[in-house]
């Protein structure tokens, strides 16, 4: 058997690699210009994620010329604020691996803690287990990782969901792709107070804050694909609604717009089903006016979660 | 003497890495693949012990042979063999089921023979292994 993997291996080598050809005929292409059109801002994740890209690429095509040496290592942290897209991002990368070949399946699962940790002695191992089972030749998302250690209560199970995801990570490497994801000081923290960790990740990626220009322009792709209209009117309140937010506690950045669109959706219904007499045209079922914005609370100092 | 039975009895053992691929074949049409052991190498011993639950819900062939392996840890002497249900006729039937894992020393089976009534011979097979309580069979 290694006899015959010997001699095929001479044979399999190539002289040349066209690095453009593999990539264009691999999709990465595809991926990355999505990445560009659909998410807006951040720039530095975009570069991260076409840099690591761009490193895989490389790897197989010296794979294939016969100078790779072992598998890299993909698991990921993803740290920044909520709503700053990091699920999104993490479904694109395990497209992403999947179109270089580097899991099989493709598919992503998202935990957290309560996934992973069990309730009473002997329950943790299985569960964890059976969620790292049902994420390989995929993703695992883990949101708000640092959750799993718990420094602060000496019998908590999280240390034992650690040591087996630890174990996986290292020894089935080949088999899934590990993302750990939250807050930036408090992942940070995470680290330190677990090395093993930190050293088994080789990508980490920041992710910044939107700005309020990005995410005007979010609110408006939202908005856009609801099939809702916003007039010049309502486009600068929310513009402003946007600055207020932001200054408010419980600031979730795209998530923030999203729930305040949904609250504007309910504004405007009410609106149109108070003011309508006869028929009404798709229009006024669809543009939002400057007044579903104005009334809400976070104009006149309230907490709008 | 080599215990042969389900799909693939004619071919050498596999590795793990056909194993992998018959597995996520078996997946890939949907059936709900899991591991079972024995240490009874009967025929007519049917039902062996389940290792863990039937895996429904992992969509990459990977997770079955990490649990084979683990499966291999403890039972490493056993006979282990995979099988696959297919539930589309409406009930749990078995489309396929292979031995993955054998003990290093298959002593084979003895024969019977029984006289009965009118000197007839009733003939009747017993795995020598078989003489030993369950659990001190193999080693």
């Amino acid at each position: 058997m290694e006899k015959e993997l010997e001699e095929t291996k001479p044979n399999s080598k190539l002289a040349q690699v066209n690095l453009k050809e593999e990539f264009e005929s691999s999709g990465v292409d595809q991926i990355l210009s999505e990445l560009d059109d659909t998410l807006i801002g951040l720039k530095p994740v975009k570069t991260r994620i076409r840099e690591t890209a761009s490193l895989l690429l490389v790897d197989k095509a010296r794979e294939k010329m016969g100078l790779m040496t072992e598998s890299p290592t993909l698991h990921m942290s993803f740290s920044g604020n909520p709503g700053t897209g990091k699920t999104t991002v993490a479904l694109k990368i395990a497209d992403l691996l999947f179109r270089l070949g580097y899991v099989r399946k493709g598919h992503l699962v998202t935990v957290t803690r309560d996934d992973l940790v069990g309730q009473y002695i002997g329950h943790t191992a299985p569960k964890t287990k059976e969620v790292l089972k049902k994420a390989m030749g995929g993703v695992l998302f883990i949101d708000e990782a640092y959750y799993l250690y718990r420094p602060e209560n000496e019998r908590d199970y999280g240390q034992e969901a650690i040591e087996i995801l630890l174990q996986v990570m290292e020894n089935n490497r080949d088999d899934l792709v590990v993302v750990l994801a939250g807050y930036k000081d408090r992942m940070d923290k995470f680290f330190e107070s677990n090395p093993g960790f930190r050293s088994r990740i080789a990508h980490h990626i920041n992710f910044p804050d939107y700005s309020n220009d990005e995410l005007l322009e979010i609110g408006e792709i939202m908005i856009s694909d609801m099939n809702y209209k916003l007039n010049e009117k309502s486009r600068e309140a929310f513009a402003e609604y946007i600055k207020l937010r932001r200054k408010q506690p419980h600031f979730a950045n795209a998530r923030s717009i999203r729930n305040a669109i949904d609250r504007i959706r309910l504004r405007q219904a009410n609106r149109v089903f108070k003011t309508s007499k006869g028929p009404i045209n798709s229009d006024v079922l669809s543009i939002i006016d400057e007044v579903d914005v104005r009334k809400s609370r976070v104009f006149s100092g309230g907490i709008d979660s | 003497m080599r215990i042969t039975q389900g799909t693939f009895s004619f071919l050498p053992d596999f590795t793990d890495q056909q194993i992998h691929e018959q597995v996520q074949y078996c997946i890939d049409n949907g059936w709900a693949v899991s591991i079972e052991y024995t240490d009874d190498p009967h025929p007519r011993n049917t039902y062996w012990e389940m290792w863990g639950h039937p895996m429904f819900d992992n969509p990459d062939a990977a997770a079955v042979v990490f649990e084979l392996n683990e499966c291999r840890k403890v039972y490493g002497s056993y006979y282990i063999r995979i099988i696959a249900f297919d539930s589309s006729p409406g009930w749990e039937s078995i489309r396929l089921s292979f031995i993955v894992n054998r003990p290093s020393k298959e002593p084979g089976f003895r024969l019977n023979r029984t006289e009965t009534k009118g000197r007839n011979i009733q003939y009747s097979m017993s795995p020598y292994s078989s003489d030993n309580p369950q659990g001190s069979r193999y080693k």
